[in-house]
């Protein structure tokens, strides 16, 4: 096994400073008992969480954005199930193009999506509204789904559901029986994974959320280009815990490696 | 046996998928292209008709030539930060043994997760007048100065939010590269520096290359952070269409915009998809 020598090292750790520096220095300004945004000294303070907890405007926001996240990763999940076994397994025409459809809104930028969508919402009256909304969400995180379904369809042994179907067990049983309990993993992780990214989505949702319709990353977005203190650290350091949190949980289900590097 | 012989053909199964995309994708991107050509009128907004006024708009007034100018520039300086960050990053954390190589990597990749709003945020308090770096900057007897709004404020949260982005591709590439080609390299008298340049970059550049065309394309399209920490002045064409749709109200010019970013775009993409297969084409063949 090479060894990387002491320049290599060095190297590594002046990477991970850059990428924690900016998140570190959010949790610890979260605890700051000043009034201005400052690291702090021997005194700790929960003052401003507790600003948070007692801010209407961004409780109801992070409401909003969990109650969102949540129904539209299952929805999103609901729909990438059949059309990821459709894909992996059906031998029709034009498979490869329907994939690339479903995969496409990764290569589109988001704030085109989001001009679009707003257009689209003016003309049909749907400004404002919850479920549409959810459904622009849902558009955007399909494709996490769907290659994460993918890629745990094609990678296991179809002969058992070859036995069930043959021992007499409807496609349906064979789905619920055999299919669902071996494909759980990665239903489970992408629907984690959808949760994530419709929680943090800001550049869309900007452009088609209301005032009642507000998610977290919009409020915060909002809140900052007009003043900064230290309850945007608050928020943010809550944002990193839940993140973390999920994310672990991600890595115990479905390996975050494989999640984030993706094994296709 | 007779069920599981039969060919199991189950387009239908897509068909919701279908639907959604057809109506919140295909639906809402032809109605932006349409608008685009529409004509704008102070008073009344899109008026309707044919027009290629936007467009001619867009390359000929200096304001939004600069726009789309600082736009590319941005990204391309970007980009070469992250491939001259992530390749040897990613080289380095494949060296690594096993607990140390997993931890790092998730280190390095994890942040991929937390929203951008907040990742930037944090930027801006490192990069604050009184922050952190400002402080060192004190330390070292060099003064304070004005970080913050500044467009290298932007390229370092933009390298940060990217730099996943390119040691992902650069590590699995690097991940199908059998290490004993390397040592064979270094037995047969090359110095490390060549083993480097002329086995490992060769077998890595698909990987670089798509690193680095995915980085591109988002950092020319990225909206959070030229929108917090460039301030007023440091427009990108993210920001620019944002102020067209929501602040002067001008839609049709903010469409033409984005067509433009999502025409270039998905060139850069489809080139990224040709330039890998290519690349592994030759390699292979």
């Amino acid at each position: 096994m090479p060894r990387n020598g002491a320049l290599a090292l060095t190297f590594n750790a002046l990477v991970v400073v850059f990428m924690l520096a900016p998140l570190v220095i959010v949790c610890l300004v979260a605890f700051t008992p000043e009034n201005t945004l400052s690291l702090p000294g021997w005194s700790w303070s929960l003052r401003w969480f507790e600003k948070v907890f007692h801010h209407p405007d961004f409780m109801t926001s992070f409401v909003n954005s969990l109650w969102l996240a949540s129904t539209s990763a299952t929805l999103s999940v609901a729909l990438a199930v059949p059309s990821a076994m459709a894909i992996t397994r059906g031998e029709f025409r034009g498979r490869g193009a329907l994939e690339a459809l479903f995969l496409s809104p990764l290569v589109i930028p988001h704030l085109v999506l989001g001009v679009a969508l707003l257009q689209l919402f003016s003309h049909i009256g749907a400004t404002g509204s919850f479920f549409w909304l959810m459904l622009a969400h849902v558009l955007i995180i399909t494709p996490y789904a769907m290659r994460l379904l993918i890629s745990a369809m094609t990678g296991y042994d179809r002969t058992v559901e070859h036995a069930a179907l043959s021992l007499g067990a409807s496609r349906w049983t064979m789905f619920v029986r055999v299919t669902l309990p071996m494909i759980l993993p990665g239903v489970t992780g992408g629907w984690l994974l959808c949760f994530i990214n419709s929680f943090d989505e800001l550049t869309m949702s900007i452009f088609i959320t209301a005032p009642s319709t507000i998610t977290l990353p919009v409020r915060m977005y909002m809140y900052a280009t007009e003043s900064i203190d230290p309850m945007m650290a608050a928020v943010s350091a809550l944002i990193v815990a839940l993140t973390a949190t999920t994310a672990l949980i991600l890595d115990r289900i479905y390996g975050l490696d494989r999640v984030l590097v993706g094994q296709r | 046996m007779m069920a599981a012989a039969k060919k199991f053909s189950p387009v239908w199964l897509t068909l919701p998928s279908l639907a959604l995309f057809l109506v919140m994708l295909m639906t809402p991107l032809t109605l932006t292209l349409l608008l685009s050509f529409n004509e704008y009128d102070n008073m009344k907004g899109a008026v309707g008709g044919f027009t290629l006024d936007h467009y001619w708009k867009v390359i000929s007034d200096g304001f939004y030539l600069e726009i789309f100018w600082r736009t590319l520039k941005i990204g391309l300086l970007t980009t070469l930060i992250c491939v001259v960050v992530g390749v040897p990053e990613a080289y380095i954390l494949s060296r690594m043994n096993r607990p140390w190589r997993s931890l790092f990597l998730m280190i390095v990749l994890t942040p991929l997760l937390v929203s951008v709003v907040v990742r930037t945020f944090g930027w801006s308090m490192l990069l604050g007048f009184e922050g952190p770096i400002n402080q060192l900057f004190v330390a070292l007897g060099w003064g304070k100065s004005r970080l913050l709004y500044t467009e290298g404020a932007v390229i370092a949260a933009l390298v940060h939010v990217m730099l996943p982005f390119m040691i992902i591709p650069v590590w699995t590439s690097l991940q199908k590269l059998d290490p004993q080609v390397e040592q064979a390299a270094l037995s047969f008298g090359a110095s490390r520096l060549t083993a480097i340049t002329r086995v490992v970059l060769p077998q890595i550049m698909p990987g670089i290359l798509s690193g680095g065309l995915i980085v591109f394309g988002l950092a020319a399209s990225s909206f959070a952070i030229p929108g917090l920490l460039g301030g007023r002045r440091l427009k990108m064409v993210a920001t620019t269409v944002y102020d067209q749709y929501l602040h002067e109200l001008n839609w049709p010019m903010g469409a033409s915009i984005a067509v433009i970013l999502l025409l270039a775009n998905l060139v850069v993409m489809l080139t990224c998809h040709r330039v890998v297969e290519g690349q592994y084409r030759r390699r292979l063949g």
